[in-house]
């Protein structure tokens, strides 16, 4: 995903749904790694109430660290500059891009090591600074993986999920010199270590992601597994966190109930191998740690959704990707038919708000509004209304939002067929009328009704509506009397 | 998320839904069966038509707040509203409320939301029925529909009053809480999503050998009943209001 392809998310939607959904092999490895990782978080959840408890408290917690949100901004730029820690804000994708390169240039610096961050996917880092000669190699396993395949990320949490193992195994065979082919997973990840350890140690500079920033201590907490987190904001001199400005938390006790909700939903685990809490560049005491830290605040759209109280709520997520496992429309067709870096329903939520509804807005039609995502979100966003509501601003210029395209998805026929069906459904003469024609002329009723009729037998009307057999049946089709 | 069921009224109002109007009347008339055998009066007020759900989940509002004004100005008495629907239930009872926001229905709209039952909801917590099954031994599969489950969340309901059928023995399918892939104009409008989900779902009722489908919204009944025949296969779906009639005469 790079931001020259944002543009392109509406493009071509429908054909990499179809071969999305024609490719058996990626329809099982999204099949069983889903089925998997929704049993691993109902485990951690045994008991209902306590799950609805945290969840609430989740929100609570998220609700009023968005509430203070530009204090609580200004607050963590004053405790990052004290602690050391150099604060630069981009408001755009290009300004982030460009405070990034700057940084590398100020050092002379070619060669980057990233730990994971969803954020630079965003923003298109990777290709940007190739564009700039500069070499960004990503060193968690699975974006490792990823970029070896020159593809994208297909989960937020875990971006190779699309492969399986003997896929995994032959990418690493062909793309590295002198691998052998084997599908034994240690070996497969000692391969990848074995290349990734040498490159932390050129790296001038290591870039990261940010899960919390706090803004009373001026602390970037990082939540990871692999330990290549640790290592990409350590040995390089210089480390830069990326972080969306909604990432902002009021204090380390608000961390606890979020990152408990965070690794149980994601990934099934009660706590990370790694929890990394940065607090500034290394003391003159101290032996290790970068000489510099930075931290680049993206807005990319945050502002415009922040200024709707509904839509106001996508920023509540914690990118646990808990409702992309449980969403049946992202099991069958994977993370890259989305075409955006954020796929499943908080992808379909929070593309259209960054890139324009006009780019990514159709997207939100790949959604039965079933219910599920909503259930498993731990900060309970209320994914379905969301993207109805993103649906609704699509088809209308004068939506309240501020998202930008909206209207531009509007179709006239459609509405036209809009129109016409509330007209129908407003007047009882209309519809009763309606009823009569469909019951009587059921016959004539064509047995092939667009893409309905292309998986199903046709809907028959019966002879008789309820209307019809109310009416026969005496059964009382007035106002009840005012006794009670 | 629990609610508070009032004492069994003597009249209530029934809001037959569009889909079973025109496509599965035998449901309704079964439903309004069903409660007048408990001793209460039925009203089916003839301006009724659609609760609005299909032009609200595709973004048109205002067409859906036309229609469901209208709806709203079926219903005036304060007596509930019976509805054999968790899908057309949930969006009076969850959208309506915010459709009117602001508005001088805004009040009308929250007393409707208020008094709204999914049918098999009514006839357990509110009419607190007790079913003697009269029917040959049947091995069923049930499918909750998704407004059932996590909308309206009646479909332990459904379950509690299939559960009084003494002959009847309910098999589960795998996967049975996910969407059948209708989602209203989901199914017309991402087709091959929607036709993926469907046939996952038929894979899974067809394979527990139930004799027969029993759902509570004529929507995934619709979608399922279409997939199956399709196919080839045989399994017949009925609305859950049905099958209890028939069973218990």
């Amino acid at each position: 995903m790079t931001t020259q392809d944002a543009g392109h998310i509406n493009l071509n939607f429908k054909n990499r749904v179809n071969e999305a959904l024609a490719d058996q092999e990626l329809r099982g490895n999204f099949r069983g790694a889903m089925d998997f990782l929704m049993q691993k978080r109902a485990a951690m959840f045994p008991d209902q109430e306590d799950l609805e408890a945290l969840r609430k408290r989740g929100e609570q917690v998220r609700n009023r660290c968005l509430q203070q949100l530009p204090d609580l901004l200004e607050q963590l730029e004053a405790q990052c500059v004290s602690n050391g820690i150099q604060v630069h804000w981009a408001e755009t994708a290009e300004q982030a891009n460009n405070i990034i390169l700057g940084i590398m240039r100020d050092h002379q610096a070619t060669r980057m090591v990233k730990g994971k961050s969803m954020a630079s996917e965003e923003i298109g880092l990777n290709h940007f600074l190739a564009d700039h000669g500069i070499e960004a190699l990503e060193s968690d396993m699975g974006e490792y993986i990823v970029q070896l395949d020159h593809s994208t990320p297909s989960h937020i949490i875990m971006p190779a999920i699309h492969k399986n193992k003997q896929q995994i195994a032959r990418l690493f065979h062909e793309k590295t010199p002198g691998v052998e082919y084997t599908e034994d997973v240690d070996k497969l990840i000692g391969t990848g270590r074995e290349v990734l350890r040498q490159k932390f140690f050129e790296a001038e500079v290591g870039l990261s992601g940010v899960n919390f920033a706090v803004a009373e201590t001026g602390t970037l907490c990082l939540v990871e597994n692999e330990g290549n987190g640790r290592m990409s904001t350590t040995v390089p001199p210089v480390h830069i966190a990326l972080c969306g400005i909604e990432k902002v938390v009021q204090s380390l006790a608000d961390i606890p109930p979020l990152y408990r909700l965070l690794t149980r939903s994601a990934t099934g685990q009660a706590i990370t191998t790694y929890f990394n809490m940065i607090s500034g560049p290394r003391k003159p005491d101290e032996l290790d740690g970068p000489q510099e830290v930075h931290l680049v605040l993206l807005d990319n759209g945050r502002s415009r959704m922040y200024a709707d109280k509904q839509l106001q709520q996508t920023l509540r997520c914690i990118r646990c990707g808990a409702c992309m496992n449980h969403c049946p429309v992202y099991t069958r067709i994977g993370g890259h038919a989305y075409g955006s870096t954020y796929p499943g329903p908080i992808g379909q939520v929070v593309s259209p708000q960054i890139w324009g509804l006009n780019n990514a807005g159709n997207i939100t039609q790949a959604c039965s509004l079933n219910g599920a995502c909503r259930d498993a979100c731990p900060v309970n966003i209320p994914l379905p209304d969301l993207i109805r509501r993103l649906r609704h601003d699509g088809n209308n210029s004068t939506a309240e939002g501020q998202t930008a395209g909206q209207g531009q998805l509007r179709k006239p026929a459609e509405a036209v067929i809009w129109k016409f069906w509330a007209l129908l459904n407003r007047s009882p003469l209309l519809y009763r009328l309606t009823l009569w024609s469909a019951t009587r002329f059921r016959k004539l009723i064509p047995s092939h009704i667009g893409p309905w009729t292309r998986y199903r037998s046709a809907p028959r009307p019966a002879s008789k509506s309820l209307h019809d057999l109310m009416k026969a049946s005496g059964t009382q089709t007035n106002h009840p009397t005012n006794q009670p | 998320m629990t609610r508070d069921y009032p004492e069994k009224p003597k009249q209530v109002y029934f809001f037959g839904t569009c889909l079973i109007d025109l496509f599965y009347p035998e449901a309704g008339l079964h439903g309004i069966q069903l409660i007048e055998r408990e001793g209460i009066a039925v009203f089916f007020p003839p301006e009724q038509s659609c609760c609005g759900q299909p032009a609200y989940n595709s973004g048109y509002d205002d067409e859906a707040r036309s229609v469901a004004a209208a709806q709203i100005a079926c219903f005036p008495k304060d007596i509930p509203v019976v509805v054999p629907s968790a899908s057309c239930a949930s969006m009076i009872r969850e959208q309506y409320p915010s459709l009117f926001e602001g508005s001088s229905l805004e009040q009308a709209a929250r007393s409707l939301a208020e008094r709204t039952y999914e049918l098999t909801e009514f006839l357990v917590e509110v009419c607190h029925i007790q079913l003697k099954d009269q029917g040959e031994p049947v091995k069923i599969v049930v499918h909750h529909s998704c407004s059932a489950q996590r909308h309206m969340r009646t479909s332990h309901q459904t379950q509690k009053l299939l559960n009084q059928l003494g002959n009847v023995a309910v098999v589960q399918q795998e996967r049975a809480n996910e969407c059948c892939g209708f989602g209203g104009t989901f199914s017309v409008k991402a087709p091959e999503i929607s036709n993926a989900m469907v046939q996952d779902k038929c894979d899974s009722l067809m394979a527990t050998g139930a004799q027969q489908l029993v759902t509570g919204d004529c929507g995934c009944m619709m979608n399922i009943t279409g997939a199956i025949e399709k196919r080839g296969d045989q399994l017949n779906g009925k609305h859950v209001a049905s099958f209890i009639w028939e069973r218990t005469q």
